[in-house]
């Protein structure tokens, strides 16, 4: 089964479990879980079951295209469902059957894992799947977002999509995957990767990047007191992806570091405020619609 | 007639490390809760999976045991009237009880007479008292809790049914809206919905399909599985018993199978190997009969032999991957000459408040140094200590450490043998993250105990300067484990230092550090209050008694094997019948001593030749004392000490030390207090508390 194939299985499953089918967010982030979609989404007490491919960029893990496990950029399929169902652990090994993965033919284990991102002030309890020895998904209840408790408590499931077709495809290196019948991942991603590796390790214009947080920093602080809470948080995405570029391009002290780190949560937090007061003064009308 | 009860809760995979103390929270709050309510059984077994924990109680009678119960009523004076007739009072009191005049009896308390009646209070059916079990399913405590969907309920994982049985009848309740029933469920892929017919089945009817439900039935599972391995292809497991534990508790069927991997992976350092298996991936590594790694693992499957041969090529997929990207790292670590990693070290933080690694590697230096200078250590030894501390932090700054956290020290003795460092500056990296928890093991070597010290002191003090002090709860920095860890290393080396001059080197290097606001006399009360403690509950844990530690370091620690040894030997002088007179006499000496107001003695002062002899034998002993103690010999400094017995016993019958004359009476004082202190030097024996039988 090419990646393709695998994107529009988990596609129509997630559809028949009445997720919307959302696209990729349009600005760079570390993880499909920073998507306003489920980020924000999972705030407050609308339902919301989304699912959604995130292309995840992580800096620090270009490799020039040479390492056969690690990408600049990698693909997760994320599925996000509040309040977490009753079934949600038959709904997603279910879903692994849409793969074409049998649980009968392979060994799978939900191991212990809790999941922290300190930048965005949210935590959750739960497991890594484990098929046959390898993580090919995380899977997670929120505990907290954006500093505020998780209620309801939203399930993340966010699937690993090279690591799993490595398996399904049954290959060694990840530029060998087939994206589609005669494509592979090396036809359409190895020059972006060497290219981001460069420009992330040798050409980042430091100052400038340095500019640009600051101008991020202040845009979103500014727009959200205007009550503009996703322009604001589109900043807020765009301050923590320049801090990841100046991360690995070793400019960044490991004290900065930390302080960096605080600041991009202190605005998270004020957005996930700012989100959740702007939600009740509409009514949280996702809510409303439910009760009809 | 007595009938079997069953009590299950289904979770969603709860994390292994909570499993065991679930289990025996519910087995007790059971035998609890049965005793409070006055329910008797035959017997009680306790069991648990990833996906449950239940109960199952045999002989469970059908009524609570009927008692009966004493009831105290008003005084027999006003129970009856003068005609001897019962008076309303007592009338009232017996209708009250649901029994009548005929029943009461008189009994007397504190010499008045009451009357009193025996209640007979009648079991209740069990049936009704069962749907209680809902109170101890959500008492049960975990290390970490969660809520899910709109429940308020926090628990491990996410309750998914529940069964309560009694006999054949189903026992009704209901959390985060799951109502019990008599449905379970077998093993995940393996086994289906299963409907009890009653709660006896349970192990057998699970056992069908596919759930082993006692944890110890599948570790002998487990074992009896490798051992036939190990017969068959003549290879060695040396089983773990953490890995066991955490492995019988990930699956509920387990079924072991041999995996391998490429033989040009053995030229890594084993560690490496051993951690990517245990660690990573929860695999048994594989031995020959010499004890040498094969490039073989054995994992543990939840599940059956169904196609083993995909699960097996799929974990060999992934510990491949694993070990190729460590091979990839310790081959490009090496390639960094060892100066980059340690330049790299500035750049990163050991603590907000304390700096860098670089500056903590600085005050390791200086604080290994000065106590090397303590230690009668050769020059070569020293500067072993030198050089191990200079480099003691530079594997963190590895690719191969980054990745495998566990890894650091180890790496650090491997990379510096291979930079040409010598063998025991090599091992003194390594060493001095030792000891890693309470019982650990300790360093070997006498560099890797001096860097040992030095790096947790460093921690320890600098934590406590800048008001890192651990609470009753928290303790992140591990100060507790590593206090613990620098006394296990003195009492175990036996080094004649005091533990208070080696923390004088700390205290001082902080209180001259810009960084550190704290006064050097507040920094040094918090540092010697914290090793006091710990001192205390490691005394404690050698099964020495409260009041012989206080006796032993209420002055001081100083030399801790010391310390250790004397508090060994009061622990056994306290129960001896023959020590009486001595420990008498000397306390009574540290007693009346601490009315003294000068400590100089004019000998021609004395009256009598009680006197006289108690100030001879004092000088004579005084000496005999002090250098038995420098010899750090208990048992000859307290012989020494028992030598004054009787000149002290003479000295309090002849003389009255509070004598009429002020300048006798001083001069008394101050003879005593002399002796006193020799006395607490050894131990404050006024704080014993004696415990000869007679």
């Amino acid at each position: 089964m090419n990646i393709q194939s695998m994107i529009l299985a988990l596609q129509t499953y997630w559809s028949k479990q009445n997720c919307i089918l959302m696209q990729s967010y349009d600005v760079e982030k570390g993880a499909g879980t920073m998507s306003p979609m489920t980020l924000l989404r999972s705030l407050g007490p609308e339902p919301w079951n989304v699912a959604y491919v995130e292309p995840s960029r992580r800096p620090d893990d270009g490799r020039y295209g040479q390492n056969p496990n690690r990408l600049y950029q990698h693909h997760q399929f994320q599925v996000v469902m509040k309040p977490s169902p009753d079934n949600i652990q038959e709904l997603y090994l279910d879903s692994l059957k849409a793969l074409g993965i049998d649980p009968l033919e392979h060994d799978i284990r939900f191991v212990e894992d809790n999941w922290e991102n300190p930048t965005l002030g949210a935590a959750g309890l739960g497991w890594e799947v484990w098929l046959d020895g390898m993580e090919i998904t995380q899977f997670t209840y929120f505990q907290q977002i954006g500093g505020l408790e998780a209620n309801p408590v939203s399930v993340e499931l966010t699937y690993g999509i090279e690591r799993l077709a490595s398996y399904i495809q049954d290959k060694e290196n990840v530029f060998d995957l087939e994206w589609t019948d005669g494509v592979t991942v090396k036809d359409i991603f190895l020059q972006p990767e060497y290219e981001h590796s460069v420009y992330t390790f040798e050409e980042s214009d430091a100052d400038m990047l340095f500019q640009l947080f600051l101008m991020y920093e202040k845009e979103a602080g500014r727009i959200m007191e205007k009550g503009l809470v996703f322009p604001a948080y589109d900043y807020v995405l765009k301050c923590s992806h320049t801090f990841n570029l100046l991360d690995a391009r070793g400019v960044i002290s490991v004290t900065e570091r930390t302080g960096y780190i605080s600041r991009i949560r202190q605005l998270a937090r004020r957005i996930a405020k700012a989100y959740v007061a702007e939600r009740e003064r509409l009514g949280f009308p996702m809510l409303s619609k439910e009760v009809q | 007639m007595a009938k079997d009860a069953l009590f299950e809760i289904g979770l969603e995979e709860l994390p292994a490390r909570f499993i065991d103390q679930a289990e025996s929270q519910l087995r007790q709050q059971t035998e609890q809760f049965l005793k409070t309510q006055r329910l008797s059984y035959t017997s009680l077994q306790s069991f648990s999976t990833p996906r449950r924990l239940a109960v199952l109680i045999q002989g469970l009678a059908e009524t609570q045991t009927t008692i009966e119960e004493e009831v105290k009523g008003p005084a027999a004076a006003i129970a009856r009237d003068d005609a001897g007739n019962w008076t309303k009072a007592a009338i009232g009191f017996t209708k009250g009880q649901g029994v009548t005049v005929d029943d009461i009896y008189e009994k007397e308390i504190k010499g008045t007479a009451y009357i009193h009646v025996k209640k007979k209070i009648e079991g209740k059916p069990t049936l009704d008292l069962l749907p209680q079990f809902e109170t101890i399913i959500t008492a049960i405590q975990f290390n970490k809790n969660m809520r899910w969907g709109e429940e308020t309920l926090r628990y491990a994982r996410p309750i998914r049914w529940l069964v309560g049985m009694y006999g054949t009848d189903v026992i009704p309740f209901n959390i985060t809206g799951v109502h019990s029933s008599n449905v379970t469920y077998g093993h995940r892929f393996l086994g289906g919905k299963i409907i009890l017919n009653e709660a006896n089945d349970y192990v057998d009817v699970l056992k069908a399909q596919y759930v082993i439900v006692d944890s110890s039935d599948r570790e002998e599972m487990i074992m009896t599985q490798i051992k036939e391995v190990a017969t068959e292809k003549g290879i060695h497991v040396p089983v773990d018993h953490d890995l066991l534990e955490e492995v019988r508790n990930l699956v509920e069927f387990p079924t072991i199978f041999v995996g391998a991997f490429d033989n040009n992976f053995l030229e890594l350092p084993a560690d490496i190997l051993i951690t990517s298996m245990k660690e990573h991936q929860r695999y048994f590594p594989v031995k020959d009969q010499d004890g040498k790694l094969l490039p073989l693992f054995i994992g543990v499957r939840n599940g059956d032999h169904h196609a083993l041969e995909t699960v097996i090529r799929g974990n060999e997929k992934v510990l491949r991957a694993r070990l190729s990207d460590a091979q990839f790292f310790y081959e490009e670590d090496q390639k960094t000459p060892l100066d980059i990693h340690l330049e790299k070290l500035d750049r990163v933080i050991f603590q907000e408040k304390l700096g860098t690694l670089a500056d903590k590697v600085v005050r390791v230096r200086h604080i290994a140094g000065k106590i090397a200078d303590k230690i009668d250590l050769t020059s070569e030894v020293q500067a072993h200590v030198e050089r191990a501390a200079h480099l003691c932090k530079f594997d963190l700054m590895t690719q191969m450490v980054n990745e495998f956290t566990e890894l650091q020290g180890v790496m650090g003795e491997d990379y510096a043998l291979k930079y040409g460092e010598h063998p025991g500056v090599a091992a003194a990296i390594r060493e001095h993250y030792l000891p890693k928890h309470a019982s650990g093991a300790l360093p070997e070597t006498v560099e890797g105990s001096v860097l040992s010290i030095a790096d947790k002191l460093d921690t320890i003090t600098g934590c406590l300067a800048v008001g890192l002090k651990p609470s009753a709860s928290q303790d992140p920095y591990g100060l507790r484990r590593q206090a613990t860890g620098i006394l296990r290393i003195l009492e175990e080396k036996g080094w004649s230092v005091e533990l208070e001059d080696l923390l004088d080197i700390a205290i001082k290097l902080y209180a001259s550090l810009d960084l550190v606001q704290m006064s050097e006399q507040h920094i040094k009360e918090e540092v010697i209050a914290f090793f006091h403690t710990r001192a205390s509950y490691l005394l404690r844990d050698h099964q020495i008694e409260q009041d012989v530690v206080h006796a032993i370091i209420h002055h001081k620690i100083g030399r801790y094997p010391y310390a250790v040894e004397r508090a060994h030997l009061l622990s056994v002088k306290r129960h001896e019948a023959s020590f009486k007179p001595t420990q008498e006499a000397l306390v009574r000496v540290l007693n009346i001593s601490k009315k003294a107001e000068t400590s100089h003695i004019d000998p021609d002062l004395f009256q009598t030749d009680s006197e006289r002899a108690l100030y001879e034998a004092f000088t004579r002993i005084s000496p005999l004392v002090q250098s038995a103690q420098e010899e750090a010999n208990a048992a000859d400094a307290l012989h020494h000490l028992e030598k004054l017995t009787e000149p002290i016993h003479h000295f309090f019958e002849q003389n009255m030390v509070m004598a009429d004359d002020a300048r006798v009476r001083k001069n008394r004082l101050a003879l005593l207090h002399a002796i006193a202190n020799v006395i607490s030097n050894y131990a404050d024996l006024s704080l014993v508390e004696w415990k000869q039988q007679f």
